[in-house]
């Protein structure tokens, strides 16, 4: 009848306006197949909205009588789920909230593990915290072999503990070393190594071409697959309940022994204890959270777990990791838009540790890479570097051998300046010398063509001195990377008041072809970088000065969050090096960056105590040996430059802060002068670049979570002693007269 | 209907013929092949050379062609005998050839053969050469099993070591680790990946399912038995095998049920592949023959040739995703040089490497979306019609000696012509390394 009609038509309409945008299902015979898809991100997240029409399908699923079991997959191609939405945990103000979402999230997987139909995740791309806590709570995973498929817990990353049950199921199904492993580390791990570990269940090869796109027909064959699964496990071919071996029994018997679990928790407690030196709550919350579940029962966990999860939500260390996630994403990204010409060859002159790691990091991104060099042995010395780091790749199974030889075949090493009339950009890394930048400068515009960029690979000697050899100063930009370049993340892109913006968003495009996380940051001496350092290093010295031995200092400084400590870290960069900028920086900014005396490290350089690469720094290296004694010589060094330290400044704390004090207010300082672009960049730029304690975030962070006032009051007590060394800017100054001001809102 | 344009149009395609000016004709005087035996079997204890040996000779008796008539001789092999790694010419010694011919190998995996016929091929065209023998061959049942690189150096070492104790201390250092013997590559060089995974992958990317593999392997082994019993694999020469019986068939041919095919479980891919052991050709000893000569020398020299060998492409792609998409790219290369299409070929012999591969294969020939995104063609050339395919059976039932199967090709689609009466035939490889080969071949006039 017409009202039938007409009702129809009302109900089709709203149907549509509550359209489900982010699940949608499909039922394929007697399989229910759920994908997920956000609408509005390049990835799934386990959003509001996500989550609640999940379980609108989830319960229409369980009601349609004709399904018999379920397919969980995502229809985008590299992304299961890549984790839940820190925005929603972010926007709670409270510790109670937080637990609440966690319950939340507990009480939705629950149902899942205990569906009366069997769910199977298919997993292709990313599968990570949230996202893996939701695959883990189905009957049975699936995954593909793809390169992007990983799969992990690495809320530990961000300061929390997978919140949503995942350390409550983890230890049942990968084992109790197992998972400790994946939630205090939160690495990823890919699909061959979840299959033996038995966090999935069966692996699905990726397609090539066929009759469709090879990202849609492998999603489409993983759907596939995950059927017929789904199927067998209705039909009992597949058995859940795996027959155990005779190692899983004997691993079984001795994880039921209550002492060797005490044993498992004490040990991985030390660890963690003796990694984080107690700065990061985060690990030690897993593990409270595993034990209780493993030792009270499911209740007491499960609680443990959305309390503790609440807990850690609200501590500045997550709070500071999280800060430092977000910077680093909007440090991945090229705000200076698309450059003219792409880079596809770049030439790279000097063949030494830096020039090598360039071309290492290069190489093997699609550029043609040039590694040219003055002398046959430094260029054979880099081009070893260049194989011995694709052939460590080999090694971890991340490359085959012949990924190695192809990857090679872009790299030509060279002695002259033939085909750098082809060159799109050449990044210099000779000697840190100005008269040797400007004569190299020299010869290489004389062979490239006029579109080719000329960055300057220094840590201290400033830009504009460089381009003032330039016939074209608008394409030379600074690109200063940090050693191991393979391992460290940051690249500090310098630019003049010349450089030309399609310059800046070329090298910005080339680091992060590179895989940088990238600064752009104005010319100066020592840039952004290795100005916050000096002052830092300078107080080292004075501290090394008035009686504290190398191993004390680093032991203040690691236990103040650094990962490396400032004796180390001075032999790391290299004496001279040290002494170079500490002389250079000195001479341009005055007595300010004064602290300890230069002639230590002059001392020190002159005796061959060069750091790390000559044998002996502060300390002694023997090769092949990890441990390392303080330098024996160093003592007599010290005793001639003998200061008096004044107790009232040079408590252990105070001496922390002292060291800390002039880097914040250093960086501080860049920011106020306009070096820098943004507190965002400040603390990725310290912690990537220079190891800035990660748990505060970065030194803007640390100001704002810590207080300037405090900071203040602290160094006007130190100026009393020192003078202005002290002297905090007048930004910090501005912070600590109206606590209001905050670096990040 | 127009009066007079069916009367020119037939005599115009009457007329169509290949032949190029200025470019010489070169025939197919003869084929033959060994029976192709499973690996292990009859043939197990002979070298590789006796099986290129009895080819041959089966050869020169065929064709009564004298010993010292041949320019050159050319043999494709995939797997070598480190004693014999010019195979061809141990072969053309001992099947009696004038010392005074030379002879070399080729190798292209399992389009070995066909380069051997192709540079013969160039030789003619060349003027270089007149009369060619060209041949492959394969011997699976032995294959060339390696010390470990450890020990195979410290054998090395050995041997220049000049002092006792020099010798003792390299001998001490022998672990048991050395002793790992070192077999002969299964899997890709390049990708570390089985052509079996492979091939299942492909079948998988192009939806073909078990039951189209298997549907097209037991109509493989079916074609081959009947061809085999009406006599028409008239390549195949007997051979005495030294020592054991003389074997006149193949021996792989086992036509079975579509049940029998179901129950196997995947050979690569576990648990949910589709390519078995029953839809995938396997290991086999056996050896082929071929002469080629110019036109003029075949008809100066009194023989009837059998068919024009004409254009012929090799093509090669990505290892590891189109390892065996050969026939798909050569195909409608080769047409487009020959400027023929699909349904001007009469004959179609492709090499059935698995039924999963040529089922892959004829999809991608059938798909614009294909044509265009990995092949910059505006259309697609089709899919041969069954029909016309493989219509003696193929290398999943007959057999496929890497090396030998090109010539196999190459003289079925001869004979084929000559049974079916077709003015046209192709022949289409795959081949290890992701590259392929096709080649269009003409009837010769009876």
């Amino acid at each position: 009848s017409l009202t039938k009609i007409k009702m129809a038509r009302y109900s089709f309409d709203l149907s549509f306006f509550l359209a489900r945008t982010h699940v949608n299902y499909e039922v394929k015979e007697d399989v229910a197949v759920i994908r997920m898809n956000d609408p509005n991100s390049k990835v799934n997240t386990l959003s509001v909205r996500m989550q609640n029409e999940m379980i609108e399908v989830f319960n229409e699923v369980l009601a349609n009588d004709a399904v018999h079991s379920a397919v969980l997959i995502s229809s985008k191609p590299g992304c299961f789920i890549a984790g839940a939405d820190i925005n929603m945990i972010q926007a709670c103000n409270t510790s109670e909230e937080v637990t609440k979402l966690s319950q939340e999230g507990q009480k939705m997987f629950e149902r899942i593990e205990k569906s009366p139909k069997p769910i199977v995740a298919a997993i292709n791309g990313s599968c990570l915290g949230g996202g893996l806590e939701f695959a883990i709570a189905c009957q049975y995973r699936v995954a593909t072999k793809s390169k992007k498929t990983v799969l992990g817990t690495p809320e530990v990353m961000l300061g929390l503990l997978p919140g949503a049950g995942g350390t409550q199921r983890l230890p049942k199904m990968v084992g109790i070393p197992g998972a400790f492993d994946m939630m205090l580390t939160g690495r990823n791990i890919k699909a061959d190594k979840a299959k033996k570990m038995g966090l999935v269940h069966q692996l699905v090869d990726p397609l090539g071409p066929g009759l469709k796109s090879p990202e849609e027909r492998t999603i489409e064959y993983l759907e596939e697959v995950a059927i017929q699964c789904a199927r067998g496990i209705v039909h009992k071919k597949i058995l859940l309940t795996k027959k155990k071996g005779m190692m899983q029994k004997v691993q079984d018997y001795v994880m039921g022994i209550a002492f060797v679990r005490q044993q498992i928790y004490k040990n991985v407690n030390g660890k963690v204890m003796k990694m984080s030196k107690g700065l990061y709550p985060a690990p030690l919350k897993i593990i409270e959270s595993v034990k209780a579940g493993l030792e009270q029962g499911p209740d007491s966990g499960y609680l443990a777990e959305a309390q503790n999860f609440g807990k850690l939500a609200m501590t500045s260390e997550s709070n500071a990791l999280i800060g430092l996630y977000h910077g680093q994403v909007a440090c991945k990204k090229n705000r200076f838009g698309v450059p003219e010409r792409p880079v596809k060859n770049l030439a790279i002159l000097g063949a030494g540790l830096m020039g090598a790691g360039i071309a290492q990091v290069t190489v093997d991104k699609g550029i043609h890479t040039v590694l040219k060099d003055t002398t046959v042995e430094g260029l054979s010395r880099g081009q070893q570097q260049v194989y011995k780091g694709l052939n460590d790749k080999i090694k971890k199974k991340a490359i085959t051998s012949f990924e190695r030889d192809s990857t090679l075949s872009s790299l030509t090493g060279q002695l002259d300046y033939s085909g750098f009339e082809k060159a799109d950009m050449v990044i210099e890394a000779v000697f840190e010398d100005i008269n040797i930048k400007h004569r190299v400068i020299k010869e290489v515009e004389a062979v490239i063509p006029p579109h080719c960029i000329f960055a300057t690979n220094t840590s201290a000697l400033p830009i504009k001195d460089i381009a003032a050899a330039s016939m074209r100063p608008e394409k030379v930009i600074g690109m200063h990377y940090f050693s191991p370049v393979d391992k460290m993340q940051l690249l500090e892109i310098i630019t003049t008041d010349k450089t030309s913006k399609d310059t800046t968003a070329s090298a910005v495009a080339v680091g992060l072809k590179q895989g940088k996380v990238i600064i752009v940051v104005g010319d100066g001496p020592g840039f952004y970088t290795t100005r916050c350092l000096a002052p830092m290093l300078a107080e080292a010295v004075r501290v090394l000065q008035e009686g504290v031995n190398p191993k004390k200092l680093d032991a203040l400084t690691t236990g103040f969050g650094f990962p490396v400590g400032a004796a180390t870290l001075a032999d790391e960069v290299g004496i001279d090096v040290a002494a170079h900028v500490a002389e250079d920086l000195g001479k341009a900014f005055g007595s300010r960056f004064g602290g300890g005396n230069v002639d230590v490290l002059k001392t020190m350089v002159e005796r061959g105590f060069k750091g790390r690469k000559s044998g002996k720094g502060c300390y002694v290296y023997t090769p092949g040996l990890k441990s390392k004694d303080v330098n024996p010589d160093i003592d007599d060094l010290l005793e001639k430059f003998k200061l008096t330290p004044n107790p009232s400044v040079s408590s252990d704390s105070d001496v922390q802060y002292r060291l800390v004090s002039r880097f914040v207010n250093e960086a501080v300082m860049c920011l106020q002068e306009g070096i820098l672009n943004g507190p965002v960049e400040g603390d990725i730029g310290a912690v990537f670049g220079l190891g800035f304690p990660p748990c505060l975030g970065g030194p803007f962070r640390f100001v704002d979570t810590f207080g300037a006032d405090k900071l203040v009051e602290k160094m006007r007590r130190y100026e009393e002693v020192y003078g202005n060394h002290f002297t905090p800017c007048q930004l910090l100054l501005d912070h600590a007269k109206d606590s209001n001001k905050r670096f990040h809102k | 209907m127009k009066w007079g344009q069916p009367l020119s149009l037939t005599l115009l395609v009457f007329s169509t013929t290949l032949a190029k000016p200025g470019v010489k004709n070169i025939v197919l005087v003869e084929g033959v092949r060994t029976p192709f035996l499973l690996s292990g079997t009859t043939y197990a204890d002979l070298m590789p050379h006796d099986l290129a040996r009895a080819a041959l000779q089966g050869l020169l008796h065929k064709t009564s062609l004298p010993k010292d008539a041949v320019d050159y001789i050319i043999y494709g092999t995939v797997i070598q005998e480190v004693k014999t790694s010019n195979v061809a010419r141990e072969a053309s010694l001992g099947a009696g050839f004038s010392d005074k011919i030379p002879s070399h190998t080729v190798t292209m995996a399992c389009i070995s053969s066909n380069v051997a016929m192709t540079t013969g091929v160039g030789l003619i065209t060349a003027g270089q050469c007149d009369t060619i023998v060209a041949g492959g061959v394969e011997f699976m049942s032995d294959v060339p099993i390696r010390h470990s690189r450890k020990m195979r150096k410290t054998m090395l070492a050995l041997n220049r070591a000049k002092t006792l104790g020099q010798r003792l201390s390299l001998i001490g250092s022998i672990r048991m680790a050395h002793l790992t013997p070192e077999l002969p590559a299964v899997a890709e060089f390049s990708t570390a990946e089985t052509m079996g995974h492979s091939a299942d992958r492909l079948a998988a990317a192009f939806g073909v399912t078990r039951l189209e593999q298997d549907e097209f392997a037991l109509r493989s082994h079916t074609l081959a038995k009947q061809a085999q019993d009406a006599g028409l694999l008239s390549d195949v020469i007997s051979f005495k095998v030294p020592g054991r019986d003389t074997v006149a068939k193949d021996n792989g041919i086992r036509p079975s049920s579509m049940e029998q095919l179901a129950k196997l479980k995947p050979a690569f891919i576990k648990p949910h592949g589709t390519v078995t052991a029953a839809n995938s050709s396997f290991l086999t000893d056996g050896a082929s023959a071929v002469l080629i000569m110019s036109e003029e020398k075949a008809l100066a020299m009194g023989y009837k040739p059998k068919a024009y060998l004409r254009d012929f492409v090799f093509v090669s792609q990505d290892p590891k995703d189109q390892l065996l998409l050969g026939p798909a790219y050569g195909t409608p290369k080769v047409l487009a040089r020959a400027g023929l299409t699909m349904d001007d070929i009469d004959v179609f012999e492709f090499h059935e490497a698995f039924a999963g591969q040529i089922m892959a294969n004829l999809k991608a020939l059938d798909s614009d979306w294909f044509a265009q995104t990995y092949m910059g063609r505006k259309v697609k050339v089709g899919a041969p019609a069954m029909e016309k395919f493989n219509l003696w059976g193929g290398s999943l039932s007959l057999g496929h000696p890497f090396g030998a199967t090109g010539c196999r090709l190459v003289t079925t689609v001869a004979h084929r012509l000559l049974k079916e009466g077709g003015q046209y035939g192709l022949v289409a490889a795959c081949a290890a390394g992701g590259q392929g080969h096709a080649m269009v071949i003409e009837a010769y006039p009876q």
